[in-house]
Parts: structure tokens; sequence; C-alpha cells
């Protein structure tokens, strides 16, 4: 991501005290450990002028649940909304703020796009990576159906309910393989853990790259 | 209830035949729904939620208003409502209706608010005989099962497990062509319409600017229900009042379309008060049974309210990628799927399903798809939040509190959390495959672990 972000002349800053958002606690109900990392995040990135994220579901964290463990803090809440602006997922910095749909990016291969649950409904992230695929050289993107259906990760579901977890993986990684794809993309690493997981346990094939790695590819 | 869910989650995964039938099933539905709301089919699909959303809103925000509106109107059409605040006032005021008029049978039309009571076994207890005319209701209850599906009840039963029960149950040969088993539960029914002393249905709308129960089938047994037998009981949720006749049109252009792909489904009856002078057919009496059953806890929690505003479409069931896999039985009470991982939780109190709002990926694909804009992964969330609070009360699942707080406390110390991966990237995957770890694995592989760190490549440049 910094190399793409690099070639397209911005300057990249890496605050070395970033940890994590604090999603896992958020989504697995303890919402006073959530409210503690993401303080520290606010604190870590307070200075950034813009935050670029190479994980939808992390963007939407910060967009859309920061402000509901802060509702009562005003003070933090007001610095939660003055953060928002700022958060951008990566494909959709790319296309909207960059305002570019060409990285000059090679690959010669064919690819299907996975889209995740929280950079598609949260966000609405759907054209600007396929946008930014379709630009790609050599690169064909072949659409799996159906398209929008959750890999089955969803964090500590993934354990809790391992079976189930499990059992959704396969549903996605069918429609994967029908596609006939040498490799998945996403730009969600969560989602891409899972389905790696699934291919590999299945003796597939295919492969898994984030957007990021294709986009850097030359 | 979390080892009995797990139990059923996992039996029904393992069913082949079942988890083509819900899957295909589901998909139909699905596809259905979406051709309907397509912009090309329904330009104003989105405006229609938004405006289905503030009349909802604007309803449960003012309950009590349009709930004595909705009495004053049904008693001026000649009505009576009745309040009940659970299933045995509702049985209690149907046993004493039946004694004083000397009734012994019922056919009943289908309604979740029913089963969510459980009154057909509650009158069964007493002696009546109390009979489903909706063609899935009537097959689950020869089976003797509950609903699978908000919509389709019996959407999991294949036509040779219908064509078995009915040889065993009707004293019919097999029979597995599904329009002659419909003739055949028609035949049987059809003796029971005209029969029986009470009709009990459900209500998909109460009218309160009318004093109208609002019915929408389309099989045709709810019209028969509510006006062949002399007395007419409609049982409703108190949270099914809107208030006026004018909303049904936002509202019947969302319910079938989300349902079952419909543009309208066949029957939607306005029913209000008994047969009136000079008319040829309804009831001599009409009521209506108001119940609480738990609703009313709802109305206190602003976020939380906005359950109340479903008009049990099922969309989110067909949608959800959890509920096409573990089927409706798996859920631990009447409803099932998003809405019902929402419901349960908030009816029973969450000590009685606390698992049930963790069993969720949040996709998000349930909010998407709600007619009414239920924010149903919002409230899971807030679900997860409660069901934690009250594990810390109770002192139960102290370790993974202990886990979330190192989390915490690893998280917020930058130098340590590198130090952690440091070490552990050395190392590699622990050897161990118990606990989260073990669950991992036993569904997939663990990604390979880099050499470095994002933070020591950083440096390095």
């Amino acid at each position: 991501m910094t190399e793409v972000l690099e070639q397209l002349g911005y300057q990249v800053d890496f605050p070395e005290n970033q940890t994590c958002c604090g999603q896992p606690a958020f989504n697995s109900g303890y919402r006073a450990e959530a409210r503690t990392v993401a303080r520290h995040f606010l604190k870590t990135f307070e200075k950034s002028e813009c935050i670029v994220v190479p994980s939808g579901s992390c963007t939407g964290m910060i967009t859309h649940h920061f402000a509901e463990l802060f509702h009562k803090e005003p003070e933090t809440l007001a610095r939660v909304h003055s953060l928002e602006q700022r958060v951008w997922e990566f494909s959709t910095f790319l296309t909207q703020v960059a305002g570019v749909e060409d990285v000059g990016a090679r690959l010669e291969r064919v690819v299907t796009f996975h889209d995740g649950c929280h950079a598609l409904r949260e966000l609405g992230v759907k054209d600007a990576p396929r946008k930014l695929l379709a630009r790609v050289r050599g690169l064909e993107l072949r659409e799996m159906t159906p398209a929008e259906e959750c890999c089955g990760f969803g964090g500590t579901f993934a354990v809790k309910f391992s079976e189930l977890s499990g059992a959704m993986a396969r549903t996605k990684i069918e429609a994967i393989e029908r596609t006939g794809a040498a490799t998945v993309v996403s730009v969600d690493p969560s989602c891409l853990m899972q389905i790696q997981g699934a291919l590999a346990r299945a003796g597939s094939g295919v492969g898994t790259m984030h957007l990021a790695e294709v986009l850097a590819s030359r | 209830m979390t080892g009995e869910f797990d139990r059923k989650v996992h039996d029904t995964l393992v069913d082949a035949k079942l988890q083509l039938a819900v899957y295909t099933a589901t998909a139909r539905l699905k596809e259905k729904r979406i051709e309907t709301v397509s912009s090309e089919a329904l330009p104003d699909y989105q405006e229609l939620r938004t405006q289905a959303n503030a009349i909802k809103k604007h309803a449960i925000d003012n309950l009590d208003h349009y709930l004595e509106e909705f009495e004053r109107n049904v008693v001026a059409r000649g009505g009576k409502v009745v309040y009940c605040k659970d299933g045995s006032e509702v049985s209690d005021f149907v046993l004493g209706l039946a004694r004083e008029r000397a009734a012994h049978l019922i056919v009943k039309s289908k309604s979740m608010t029913t089963e969510e009571v459980d009154l057909n076994e509650r009158l069964e207890h007493h002696g009546l005989e109390s009979v489903e005319t909706d063609l899935g209701e009537y097959i689950l209850q020869l089976a003797h099962e509950r609903p699978y599906h908000i919509v389709a009840p019996a959407l999991h039963m294949t036509r040779y497990q219908v064509a078995d029960l009915f040889e065993r149950c009707l004293d019919v040969p097999q029979e597995t062509v599904i329009e002659k088993q419909t003739a055949l539960a028609r035949t049987v029914l059809r003796q029971k319409f005209l029969a029986a002393d009470i009709g009990i249905s459900g209500a998909n709308f109460l009218v309160a600017d009318s004093g109208a129960v609002v019915i929408i089938e389309n099989e045709g047994n709810a019209r028969l229900t509510t006006t062949a037998p002399k007395i007419h009981i409609a049982v409703a949720g108190i949270e099914k009042v809107i208030p006026r006749a004018q909303d049904l049109a936002t509202f019947l252009k969302l319910l079938a379309r989300s349902a079952t792909g419909q543009l309208l489904s066949v029957y939607t009856s306005f029913l209000a008060g008994p047969r009136r002078a000079g008319e040829i057919d309804g009831p001599d009496e009409f009521y209506v049974v108001l119940l609480d059953n738990g609703r009313t806890r709802l109305l206190p929690d602003k976020a939380k309210r906005q359950s109340l505003y479903c008009i049990r479409c099922g969309a989110c069931l067909n949608t959800c990628p959890v509920y096409r896999k573990i089927g409706g039985h798996s859920f631990p009470w009447v409803y099932s799927g998003p809405i019902g991982a929402i419901l349960t939780p908030q009816f029973m109190g969450v000590q009685h399903s606390p698992a049930l709002p963790f069993a969720s990926s949040l996709c998000g694909a349930c909010g998407e798809v709600c007619p009414v804009k239920i924010d149903i992964p919002k409230i899971l969330l807030e679900l997860r939040s409660e069901v934690k609070k009250a594990e810390t009360r109770e002192k139960q699942n102290r370790l993974e509190r202990l886990g979330f707080q190192g989390f915490a406390w690893l998280m917020t110390h930058p130098r340590i959390f590198e130090m952690v991966g440091r070490i552990g990237r050395s190392i590699g995957w622990p050897k161990s495959r118990r606990g989260p770890l073990g669950a991992w694995l036993s569904e997939r592989e663990l990604p390979p672990l880099p050499a470095r760190s994002f933070r020591e490549m950083w440096r390095r440049r």
C-alpha cells in the first residue's frame, strides 16, 4: 500500500504507536475494552491528515462505531467526528481522493473479487476496487456468483461457531472456484485470512491477494 | 442453551438433504425479492423503505395514542378489544368465550403471534379442537413441529415427507404430486371451515383511523377463517398498529415483494367489525386481542425499540448466510433468522439465549434488505454488550473477559505489542490445538507467519 501511495506522490507516514482499532473487543460485546483501544487510536492518529486503511472492516469500525463508543463523552465525540472525515478505505482513497484508476500496475492473471461485507455494506465500496482492477495490465476480472455473500469470518464468530463459519467459507470458495480464477482479491485482510485458510484446507490451487498487492505488481 | 443450540446447528449442518432444501428454497425467495425491488421494477423502493420506517417510528413512539384510537374505532363498528399481558390471558379469554358459546371447533389462519404463546396447545389442553388452515401450518400441526420460517413455515419439508405424513395422519394413499396434496388438505379443511364455531386469525396491520384488521395471504384460508364461523378473534401484537389506512399504500408495496417476491399477495382483507345488517357474510362477533407478551419491555430503550417495526416479511431470513446454513429449528424460539436473533433475547431476556446475538458474522445483509430499515446488526452489537454485562454480574465467562482485558492492555502498549509479535514469529504457531486456535484449525489452515513485521520493514527502508 505504501508503495502504491508513494508512487502517486504521497508522503507516507507510519505512526509507530499504532496497534488496533478495537473492533475485536467491540464486536465481542466488550465495550469498555474497545473504548480503551479506540482512545489509543484517536491519540495516535490525531495529527494525521489522511488515514488510509488497508481494510474495509477497520475503516467501518472507525467511521461507524467509534461514535457509538463515545456518545456520552462530547469532547471525545468531537475528536471522533473530526477523525471520521480523514479516514479512508484504500480503494476509495485512490479513486476519490487521489482521483486515479490506473496506478500503472501489471499482473498477468485471471482474478475474482471478494466484497468484504463491511466494505460493501457499511462503506458502500463496490465500484472503486473494480475500476482499479480494470486498469491493471494483463489482468482479467471474473465476477463470482453470488458475489455479495459473506465468507463466514466475522471475527470471533469464526472460532465461536467454527463449524458454521467453515460451512459458510466452503460455499464461498465454491463460488470462487466456479470462476476459474487463479487468485481471489479483496480489500479486507481478515476475509482473505478466512478464504485462504479454507482454500488451503480444501487443497485448492487458488491463491489470495490484497488489492494493494495487485496494484503494487509491476 | 448454548449446548443445545450448538447441537442443533451441528445436526443441521451435517444433514445434506436439509441443507439443500433450505438453501434452494431461500435462494428462490431471495432472487424473486431482488427482481421485484430492482430499480427498474420499483424505482422508489428506497424512498418507500424510508417512509415505512418513518411511519413505524411514529406509530411506536405514539403507541398509546394509536392503540386507543384503534380501540375506539373497533368499538364504534360493533367489535371488542381485549388487552392481554401474555399467553395465559389469551387462552383464558378464548376458553371463556368458547365455554359461553358452547364452541368446540376452532379454525386458525397463520399467525406468528399465536405461535409465540403456543395457543393451539393451550386450547387443546382444555379439550378444544384447534385446526391450522394454512397449508404449511397444517402440515406442521400434523407433524407436531413449529414453523421453520416466518413466511414459509414448512420450507424445510419435501413433498415426499409430506406424502408420508399425510399417509400416516390422514389415512390416505401415498401422494407426491403437490397439487394433489393440496387438494387432499383442502378436502379435510373445507369440512372444518363449515363446522367451526370460532375462527382465530393473526393480523398484518391494525389500522387506527378505521378500526380495521388487515390480513394478507395467498391461500384464501384466512378469508374463510375470519368470515365463515360465527365468531372471529384476531390476535395481534400491540406493535401492529399503524395510524392511517393510507399508510398501507407504503406497506403493501413493500410486504409482498420483500416476503415472496410477489407484487401483491393474492388476498388482502380489511376486516372491520362483525357482519352488519344487509351483509351476506362475516361473523356475528368480532374481537381483537391485543397482546403484549414482552413488547412493552422494549419500549423504554430508544435504540432497540425499532425491533418492534418488524412486519414479519422474512426477507432477512432468506438473505442471511447463517439462517441458510442453520435453518429455522436451531433457533430457541418461534422467531428465527436475524429478526429472531434480536427479538428472542429482548422478549425472553438476554440470559434465555446468550449465544444467539453472537451467532452472526455481522455481514449486514439483513439490515440491507429490511423493508422497514431495522438496523439489525446494530441491535445485535447492543445485545452482545448486554450479554457481557450480565455475565460480569453473574461472574461467568471470566477467562474470556480476562482475555479481552489483556487485549486492551496490549493494544495500548505498542512496544510490548511489537515484542510479543517478534517472539511469536520466532517460535511459530503454538502446537496446542485447544481453544480458539483449535476451533480455527477444525475448519481452516493457519496463515503462514511472515519473517518480519511491517514495522521492521518500515524501519529498514
